[in-house]
């Protein structure tokens, strides 16, 4: 039997979830050129941040999510630093040495992917040593909705909204801004973009910090709900891998199709069958996408159109 | 490439230490009669389960500082083989073998999850070592090598499942993590059910990367049972409880893997846990005067840990069996593992911390499993913890069911409920 108000519940919460969950991931690896398998634990590093700030320091919920957004953007711009573009160790070697030792990880899809890996390891284990097996939870805010025998959490429902909302500002940003401007020159043509006096350095060091700070948002966000663990970012893995690969190479319109599709997939089929077949559906689209639309939901219009122009 | 090369060359190390003792069995025995007693305790203090292995660790700690204090075992010190397993099974399997090849540990405790188990019973049961398992499990091994001192399946579901059905009706709706400890503890609650004039009138099996229960939640509501039975496992599992408190959720949720293992009660927001009723032989909060009173189990603890979290479940059976072991020791006189597994088979006794003074729990000796004092545990809106119920609950799935008797049939088998009732599978 299905309940209306249910799958529509479920769907929302769903498309939160994927696009929260994506989002960070689409902007570093869709702009950047970097596969960060350490995009769980930037979004552990918000959710950590957001909790220790509400549990320990005290301050009210949204502040805290605040924090956490700053923390993790911070920590993000200190990676790109040190480990993605190697600036810093190659300022300490060009000094000591006379030359650069570490050549910067864009578009260099594999070996992004074992850097990021390994500090995706040392990140949850030096997390353990230091704060514990786990910290004190936050309770989700905010009540919940009630209707005839059933009912959803309200913080849930509304995460929906600002899954929404962080989609059309990344797309502001990207599109509307000079910065966003500047991003796209660097990522479509480097050197043509630092002839023309675009800072390239300095807009990879920001897109990565944005990137991360997104990611941050996610676990601020999802910190009230989710058991807080060093490992709780692997829960997220899975869907923001999949998200970016279904999505295709259109960060935003790619992230939001991508949630729409697999929101729907996962929350008609967790309401029929149950959360199992759920997964699998989930997973089984994501099979099906990659045979036979490698280029993602966005690539695939994009052909499309490009056709259509060739045949005008 | 390094950790390759490391990992090769502890292989051929541990390899080369079996072909030892092989050779030199009789040897090998004489080394372990000199003047200590070596004890292995493997127990995850990083990686996925060390939030609740990290106790076992600690519990088996205090207990051997305990003995070695009072003077050993037999006036021999106990000395400790305890490299970190990091939750991996294939280093399990490597440090199991390092344990009897190296060191020659006189008896050994070792794993969390059921999956750990199975990974080194074949060595251990290769090697014939004595082996103590003690988490809470499915229930149903029977191995001459294993003594399984944790309660089993129909142990706490046994306590606590009667309790809700007499306090809120007989229909259950049950949800369990979906691998082999879930699926078959799932299958218990169906033959408790029958057995109680209850009914499960539905089952979901989540799989251990879920963490987003929206429709499970709803389906609850849409079910309306008396009560659920919760068999979730895992820190993505967790959430659940968060989830359904925050969806205002409000049934009865009867557990045996919640609050005494990963201590949720604390972690978590009031009212998460709110009306959870945990089916199980120890936690933090079993109110003995063993386990409460100045100076008892509890302050000992925490006096060498101050640091700690909590002391759960598991931490109390690596205590008692440390101290069980020592009383097998002393009546066979010898470290000898084949004398000492007779004597623990004599039907050992210890005045373990979750039962009541004047008691004492028994290892039986047909099954190598322990008859436990089973308490069913209530969490209230404050998450304050209180007992409601206790008795002793013998293992009768193999003792009765099975007919498994070691010391007469020497086997290494795990049984199912679904070989033995209709209801399971």
């Amino acid at each position: 039997m299905v309940n209306g108000l249910n799958l529509l519940f479920q769907f929302l919460d769903s498309f939160a979830f994927i696009v929260l969950a994506a989002a960070g991931l689409a902007i570093i690896f869709g702009i950047m050129g970097v596969i960060n398998l350490a995009h769980g634990e930037f979004i552990m590093v918000g959710a950590y941040a957001t909790t220790l700030a509400n549990v320990r320091l005290g301050l009210p919920l949204p502040v805290a999510m605040l924090a956490g957004v700053l923390v993790s953007a911070v920590f993000g711009l200190v990676v790109e630093r040190v480990i993605i573009s190697g600036a810093v160790p190659n300022a300490v070697s060009r000094r000591t040495l006379g030359r650069d030792i570490v050549e910067p990880l864009y578009d260099r899809l594999a070996d992004s992917m074992v850097a990021t890996w390994g500090l995706s390891l040392i990140m949850v284990q030096g997390v353990r040593l230091t704060l514990g097996n786990s910290l004190d939870q936050i309770g989700t805010p905010l009540g919940k909705l009630a209707y005839g025998g059933f009912s959803y959490p309200t913080y849930r429902v509304l995460l929906a909204g600002v899954a929404v909302c962080v989609l059309a500002l990344t797309y502001y940003v990207f599109t509307r801004t000079e910065y966003g401007m500047r991003a796209r020159a660097t990522i479509q043509n480097k050197p043509i973009a630092s002839a023309l006096g675009v800072d390239t350095e300095r807009t990879y060091m920001t897109t990565f910090a944005i990137g991360s700070g997104v990611a941050g948002l996610t676990g601020a966000l999802y910190a009230p709900t989710i058991t807080m663990v060093p490992s709780l970012g692997g829960a997220f893995l899975v869907e923001a891998f999949v998200a970016v690969v279904v999505g295709g190479p259109s960060v935003v319109l790619g992230t939001a199709l991508a949630g729409g599709l697999l929101g729907s997939i996962n929350a008609l089929i967790s309401n029929l069958v149950g959360t199992f077949f759920g997964r699998i559906a989930l997973l089984v689209t994501a099979i099906l996408m990659i045979r036979f639309l490698p280029e993602g939901i966005t690539g695939y219009v994009e052909h499309v159109r490009e056709r259509r122009k060739e045949g005008a | 490439m390094t950790a390759s090369l490391s990992d090769r060359r502890g292989f051929l190390a541990s390899a080369a230490g079996l072909a030892g003792t092989a050779l030199t069995g009789c040897i090998g025995q004489s080394a372990s009669s000199s003047d200590t007693v070596t004890l292995g305790v493997l127990e995850d203090r990083s990686g996925n389960f060390a939030l609740v292995g990290d106790p076992k660790h600690k519990a088996s700690m205090l207990a051997i500082e305990e003995i070695n204090a009072d003077g050993g075992i037999n006036g021999k010190e106990i000395e400790v083989f305890d490299p970190d397993p990091q939750s991996d099974n294939q280093r399990y399997q490597e440090l199991t073998r390092r344990a009897i090849g190296q060191k020659n540990v006189d008896a050994l405790w070792a794993g969390y999850s059921s999956a750990t188990r199975e990974a080194i019973r074949p060595i251990i049961d290769r090697e014939d070592q004595l082996y103590f398992y003690t988490t809470q499990y499915e229930g149903g091994v029977c191995d001459k090598n294993v003594f399984a001192v944790g309660p089993t399946a129909r142990q706490q579901l046994g306590i606590v499942l009667p309790y809700l059905v007499d306090e809120y009706g007989p229909n259950i709706y049950t949800i369990a993590a979906d691998y082999n400890f879930g699926q078959l503890s799932a299958d218990w609650v169906k033959v408790l059910a029958k057995e109680n004039g209850a009914e499960v009138i539905n089952e979901e099996f989540i799989p251990l990367s879920n963490s987003q229960f929206g429709s499970t939640i709803n389906r609850i509501q849409e079910a309306d049972p008396d009560f659920v039975m919760s068999m979730l496992v895992g820190a993505n599992h967790t959430s659940f409880y968060e989830q359904k408190a925050s969806a205002g959720l409000e049934v009865p949720i009867g557990t045996s893997t919640a609050m005494a293992q990963g201590y949720e009660h604390l972690r978590l927001d009031p009212p998460a846990m709110a009306n959870v009723y945990a089916g199980v032989n120890y936690m933090e909060e079993v109110p003995t005067k063993r386990n409460t009173e100045d100076g008892g189990f509890v302050d000992r603890y925490f006096e060498k840990f101050p640091d700690a979290p909590y002391l759960n479940e598991e931490a109390e059976n690596n205590y008692f069996s440390i101290y069980m072991y020592k009383r097998a020791v002393e009546q066979a006189g010898t470290t000898d593992q084949e004398e000492v597994k007779a004597a623990l088979e004599s039907g050992i006794t210890y005045p373990a911390p979750e039962a009541p003074e004047g008691e004492e729990i028994r290892l039986d000796g047909a099954t190598h499993h322990v008859d436990h004092h089973m308490w069913v545990m209530k969490a209230d809106e404050k998450h304050n913890v209180e007992a409601v119920a206790n008795r002793v609950i013998p293992e009768t799935f193999l003792s009765e069911t099975v007919g498994c008797n070691l010391p007469k049939e020497a086997e290494e088998t795990q049984y199912t409920p679904q070989d033995f009732y209709e209801e399971a599978g």
